[in-house]
């Protein structure tokens, strides 16, 4: 009894403590991107509301919350109004099984990288849904890009991810962490932390991999007709995704929390937030890749390296062990 | 058996406008799609549609000069020139050198001041957001210079029939040079941002491409035309004001594509800076405005034609005057309304992203067509 009233408390907790992480994280990301985005641009972002516009998405927040959700005619009701939940509850998931320090993770699962993987491929499930239930032409033809794109990318993603994982011999990210000790995989594996990067900006639907919400094509892609708070939810999802790429990604090549003098949770911090802002400088500097290009990108390039890579690794691991 | 059972493939339509944030103005474009593919496309005009021409037979010579500035307000200096030219050549006035130098600075100042525009959003077009913030930028220093003499930013209703009211000071001259000396330090950024990124090739290379026979068969001129390889700039081949005492080159493609398009707008950028910095060398002294333009300007009766090089191709105006104070019949020939009708041609067979690619190339500005 005890035992399961301890369990609970720690789950709540735990819940509590990811959705305030989510947030946050959100709301910081969103006034990062901008600065970045404004600093690459020679100018300063917003600087109005609080320090250098630290509670400017605050604001935004606010302004998003008091819209009115306008729901257009013709839609699929039931489906238009679960896309954003099924996109945004996966990505809570997933932080269940990130290890922020050897001591501060929810669940230590053994098989915890698999999860993570399974639950983030449940985001194309609701950009699908957004854009066939919006009854609008621009959302279909993003959903479409978006699937297409995503089975693509999910493949090297998962094979490059192979790699480590043979190295690790485990699907639990504190083993993988722990088994990298100073000489981090990056270092081993240069090759395979490039393909990761691409794919998971790909996987985020990213610049230059934005092409399910191209701006200058689809309007606004698949999460057209979305407006007020289920616009939010979308936009939340995206800069989660981010995140958790970025962390699984630290995981993988970057050491996880370790480092000296630091914290561990700091340091895991500071690797996770690098390698967004290197997706956001991606973002700023390069033009958007055409659809048929981007596909082919994926299969002839990105799939046979991640294979060779694959392959080697395995080859090597069974020359030296 | 199975296709008649309602499987058969069917093709859908997609508007493309008028509220699309690539068409940059109110065009529409009707396509006829076959899942990402253009089957067909139909171009829908005239939602800016003002009267320009009509007005003008209600108006005075001096009344109708303003509008001239809005038909195309890119390029706007340009307009005004090839209006006064018109009405100088009917009433034969005769322009002081100093005049039609000060015409050709600004009007190069303003055709670079729109390739720069232009530039930018093309790169937002192919979904590169910070090129557009570098060449607003340089296009700010420009707006400047000629906010100083001119008085607007943008509309501008400089020329008038005889001149220029305002002379050109030494502080407007050492902000054209060092202007001319600034964006010529920027080349080699837009090129390391730009040019040699292998996504923006590879999104620019061989697409949208143009054979010179179809584009002359369509009318298509400036730098779309010149992209296709025929070097067809006014300028040069039928010159006008005193663009014949500067040296300059016509910068044309080889294939016809959009990324030659491109190239060829950058390198105008160039030679527009070439020949402003001719002219401010050989700047001669002397009145800007012709004696005795009278107030109550009546032209005899007659037809004129003038053209001039637009940024964006062959402007012309036929005039026809019957001795009045208003002209009898104006008639603006425009470049992107050419331009614009061999778009279904361009963009037939290609995916959604490169007909974006395509219609940002051939740089319309919309309001210009439907006038």
């Amino acid at each position: 009894m005890q035992f399961l009233l301890a369990e609970g408390a720690r789950l709540g907790l735990s819940l509590i403590g990811v959705i305030s992480l989510v947030a946050v994280n959100a709301l910081f990301l969103i006034w990062m991107e901008r600065k970045v985005s404004a600093h690459i641009q020679l100018r300063p972002g917003p600087m109005e509301v609080g320090f250098h516009g630290a509670l400017q998405t605050i604001a935004d927040a606010l302004k998003l919350i008091g819209k009115e959700l306008i729901t257009p005619e013709d839609v699929d009701k039931l489906i238009y109004l679960l896309a954003p939940i099924v996109m945004f509850l996966p990505v809570l998931v997933s932080f269940l099984v990130i290890p922020f320090s050897p001591t501060l993770l929810i669940r230590d699962l053994n098989v915890g990288v698999l999860l993570i993987f399974a639950f983030s491929t449940l985001t194309v499930l609701a950009i699908l849904m957004a854009g066939w239930a919006s009854n609008n032409k621009y959302a279909l033809l993003g959903a479409i890009r978006s699937v297409a794109q995503n089975v693509a990318y999910e493949i090297p993603l998962l094979l490059t991810a192979m790699s480590i994982i043979i190295m690790a011999g485990s699907f639990q990210p504190s083993v993988i962490v722990a088994q990298q000790g100073l000489v981090w995989n990056i270092f081993v594996q240069p090759l395979a932390f490039i393909l990761f990067i691409i794919c998971g900006t790909a996987e985020t639907n990213r610049a230059p991999f934005d092409i399910p919400e191209a701006e200058s094509e689809l309007v606004a892609g698949f999460h057209t007709e979305y407006s007020g708070m289920r616009f939010a939810i979308f936009f939340l999802a995206e800069y989660t995704n981010m995140f958790i790429v970025s962390a699984v990604a630290t995981i993988f090549f970057l050491g996880g929390w370790q480092g000296p003098f630091l914290p561990p949770v700091v340091w895991f911090l500071l690797k996770v937030y690098a390698l967004i802002f290197l997706m956001m400088w991606f973002r700023w500097t390069f033009p958007r890749l055409r659809f048929d290009q981007l596909i082919t990108f994926a299969w002839k390039i990105l799939i046979p390296l991640s294979l060779v890579n694959l392959i080697v690794t395995a080859f090597v691991l069974k020359l030296v062990r | 058996m199975m296709l008649e059972k309602g499987l058969e493939e069917k093709t859908f339509y997609l508007n493309l406008g008028p509220q699309h944030p690539s068409t940059h103005g109110v065009l529409r474009i009707v396509l006829e799609m076959d899942g990402e593919f253009i089957v067909t496309a139909d171009p829908v005009i005239g939602y800016g549609h003002r009267a320009h021409e009509k007005m003008a037979e209600l108006r005075t010579y001096q009344q109708y000069l303003p509008n001239m500035g809005r038909v195309d307000y890119l390029h706007a200096l340009a307009y005004n020139q090839c209006y006064c030219m018109a009405v100088e050549k009917l009433a034969g006035i005769v322009v002081p050198e100093r005049a039609e130098f000060i015409r050709v600075i600004t009007s190069e100042l303003n055709r670079i001041s729109s390739h720069l525009l232009w530039f930018g959003a093309y790169l937002l077009d192919l979904g590169a957001f910070t090129p557009f913030l570098y060449c607003f930028d340089d296009r700010e220093q420009i707006l400047d210079l000629l906010d100083r003499l001119t008085g607007s930013r943008l509309t501008y209703c400089f020329y008038r029939f005889g001149g220029v009211p305002v002379d050109i000071d030494d502080d407007f001259i050492a902000g054209c040079r060092a202007f001319i000396q600034r964006l010529r330090s920027r080349w080699d950024d837009y090129d390391n941002l730009v040019t040699k990124n292998v996504i923006f090739i590879h999104r620019t290379r061989d697409v949208g491409i143009l054979p010179p026979e179809l584009a002359l068969k369509y009318g298509v001129t400036g730098p779309t035309l010149r992209g296709s390889g025929i070097p067809y700039d006014i300028r040069k081949s039928e010159p006008f004001s005193v663009y014949p005492l500067f040296d300059f080159e016509i910068p044309i493609g080889e294939r016809g594509d959009v990324l030659d398009r491109y190239l060829v707008r950058l390198r105008e950028m160039e030679q527009s800076l070439r020949i402003i910095e001719q002219a401010l060398d050989k700047l001669p002294a002397g009145p800007i405005m012709a004696e005795k333009v009278p107030k109550r300007l009546k032209p005899p009766e007659g037809e004129v034609y003038t053209a001039v090089e637009t940024a964006r191709g062959e402007f012309g105006i036929y005039l026809v005057s019957k001795g009045d104070v208003k002209p009898y019949r104006v008639k603006l020939r425009v470049p992107c309304f050419s331009n614009l009708s061999v778009l279904p041609e361009l963009i037939k067979d290609t995916m959604v992203a490169d007909a974006v690619a395509i219609l940002g190339s051939i740089d319309l500005v919309i309001p210009e067509i439907d006038r």
